[in-house]
């Protein structure tokens, strides 16, 4: 009983984690239909400054977590006008080549900045220790992911169903090249998902920290798992993105905790499985 | 109209003719620069031979990527299952003979691309790449956890082949080993030429161009692609059995998703459909490995990722397709 509370508290926080992290990507992948490996790497620039603003500045949880969002957002801009701009329609292959690249780049400039060492992030006195439920007791940090991940998905649900940008972005996921022909800026719903997507990413890298640790080849070892949840899901799809992240996070912890001499073999499988079973994602539509 | 044809006649004549001049001519370069690398480097054989395991990877990969238009981010897994095969072969049945080895590496790609086809045709596009990443990784967890016949995480150790032929011991610096690579990477070569320029090969081309067309032409685009996987898992194989032999150690990381990568990096750097372009890719990558690695890890990661936005923005067909499409325009405008 003991050990299946905590399978499934852990799971729930990796899986609101996951789902901060990747929910930007689905939706950019679905919206311009760019493969971006390079995802993990704004959660890691995004967990690398505020690391440096809350352990070497010394500045509170909060003003780092704004820092971290708001910085890596401007990092991104200048990225996505010079680099992802050129391979929008192109094909996949180049998307997966340009985007390893970025990838490169980005980890060979943050280790030669920031030195090749593990970067943790100091959690406030309300986010250490645990809050007792009376039989069992829950880290309050696993708490606090578990509740971003939903205040996201809450603030996603509104954003998309319910403004006039999200009928913008709806009517651009289905057809770019009618929605233009409608009078909707694609290129500027382009730009603000593009800029939602790396903010969360940033976001999700620094709630998730204690999590999935930034470390020097974050962006390579959880590049996978990020691209998984999302093919998993179906491009494009907020509940298909919720149930994948919750699904795999679910796996994984539970094969981690009952099996942990296989590693991530259960994980994969299950992949594997459910790519088959569903090649365009839990919730893809046919195109 | 005879006129014509008999023109056309000639034109795919000589076509053929100056195909077969470049066949000769591709055998040529490749040996001459085992010649040139033989010279130049004698005490850095092993990187060479290393270099040849790694080219007969790429080649496999340019089969299913350039030729099929399959995206995989697992080839590895062709090449690793050779290794293994190729080492348990010789630590577990005593089999040490290197060419029995070779045999058993490339049984143990072809069943391995038969799996693997199978398993990535099953999707196109985002969900082929996941289920080729997944892949990869289900091989690295399987070997990690069968220690008993691959060493686990320590490497598969102890293999030691017989002379080559029962003539040519493998000797410390590694010449025997470096002579069979050659030859080996020169007769796949040949062979894969055949089968690139073979109607099989062109099917394959046009599966990649317009599958729904090969359909409706009758032909099984499904088979067809699983065919062309398990030649190309024949490739890794061999190449994978070549590491074995040289290295007499196999290791987790010849099952790995970085190495999977990296061989698709450098068929892309060299240029994708074009045997040549792969085998430029891998001469050109691990060299600018080996010298910029040493001085520091990290620049390297960057250099790397340099390289390949460079290459996606300013060359999109490759070193050798740019080379050669400029060299075209030159006969072009020279005529």
């Amino acid at each position: 009983m003991q050990t299946v509370f905590s399978i499934a508290v852990d799971a729930l926080a990796y899986g609101m984690v996951l789902f901060v992290i990747s929910i930007g990507l689905s939706v950019t992948m679905g919206l311009m239909r760019v493969v971006n490996l390079a995802h993990g790497a704004f959660a890691m620039i995004g967990g690398y400054i505020a690391s440096y603003a809350a352990r070497d500045m010394g500045l509170g949880y909060g003003i780092a977590l704004m820092i971290a969002v708001f910085g890596t957002i401007l990092v991104a801009i200048p990225i996505e006008r010079l680099l992802y701009r050129r391979i929008y329609g192109a094909p996949e292959l180049t998307q997966v080549l340009m985007t390893i690249g970025i990838t490169f780049c980005i980890i060979g400039i943050a280790n030669y900045a920031f030195g090749p060492t593990l970067k943790t992030i100091p959690l406030p006195t309300g986010l250490q220790g645990s809050v007792d439920l009376g039989f069992r007791s829950i880290a309050t940090h696993r708490i606090f992911a578990i509740l971003c991940g939903l205040a996201v998905a809450t603030a996603l649900w509104y954003l998309i169903e319910k403004t006039a940008f999200g009928v913008k972005l709806r009517a651009a996921v289905d057809d770019a090249a009618m929605a233009a022909a409608l009078g909707v800026r694609t290129e500027i719903v382009y730009a603000v998902s593009f800029a939602v997507a790396v903010g969360l990413a940033a976001l999700g890298g620094v709630v998730g920290a204690e999590l999935l640790p930034v470390e020097p080849y974050y962006a390579l070892r959880y590049m996978v798992t990020f691209l998984v949840v999302v093919s998993v899901g179906g491009a494009g799809s907020i509940p298909g993105a919720l149930v994948a992240c919750l699904l795999l996070g679910g796996i994984d912890t539970a094969g981690r905790y009952l099996v942990p001499e296989f590693g991530e073999f259960f994980f994969y499988l299950a992949v594997i499985a459910i790519v088959c079973v569903f090649p365009r994602g839990l919730a893809g539509r046919t195109r | 109209m005879t006129m014509a044809t008999m023109n056309d006649a000639l034109a795919a004549a000589r076509g053929n003719r100056r195909k077969l001049g470049r066949d000769l001519a591709g055998l040529f370069v490749i040996l001459a620069l085992a010649v040139v690398g033989y010279l130049l480097f004698p005490n850095n054989l092993a990187l060479l031979t290393r270099m040849t395991a790694i080219a007969l990877l790429v080649l496999s990969l340019d089969l299913v990527t350039g030729y099929c238009g399959v995206a995989t981010l697992g080839h590895a897994a062709l090449f690793g299952t050779g290794a293994y095969t190729a080492g348990i072969a010789a630590v577990h049945f005593g089999i040490t003979d290197p060419l029995l080895m070779l045999a058993c590496g490339i049984l143990g790609g072809v069943v391995a691309g038969l799996l693997c086809g199978a398993v990535i045709l099953r999707a196109h596009g985002l969900p082929q790449l996941v289920l080729s990443i997944a892949l990869i990784h289900l091989f690295h967890e399987f070997a990690n956890k069968a220690s008993s016949w691959t060493g686990g995480s320590d490497g598969l150790a102890g293999i030691a082949p017989d002379p080559l032929l029962g003539l040519f011991a493998f000797d410390l610096w590694g010449r025997t080993a470096y002579v069979f690579g050659i030859v080996l990477l020169a007769v796949v070569f040949a062979l894969l030429r055949l089968v690139v320029r073979s109607p099989f090969g062109m099917l394959c081309r046009g599966i990649k161009e317009d599958p729904i067309r090969i359909r409706a032409m009758g032909a099984s685009p499904k088979v067809t692609l699983i065919k062309m996987y398990m030649i190309s898992g024949a490739v890794a194989g061999a190449g994978g059995a070549l590491n074995a032999i040289s290295t007499q150690v196999v290791g987790l990381d010849s099952l790995s998703f970085t190495l999977s990568a990296e061989s698709l990096v450098m068929l892309v750097l060299g240029g994708t459909g074009s045997l040549f372009g792969a085998l430029t890719g891998t001469i050109v990558f691990m060299f600018f490995e080996d010298i910029v690695s040493a001085a520091n890890p990290f620049h390297w990661l960057t250099m790397v990722g340099a390289l390949l936005i460079a290459v996606v923005l300013f060359a999109p067909k490759g070193l050798y397709g740019t080379i050669a499409a400029v060299a075209a325009r030159w006969q072009e405008a020279r005529r």
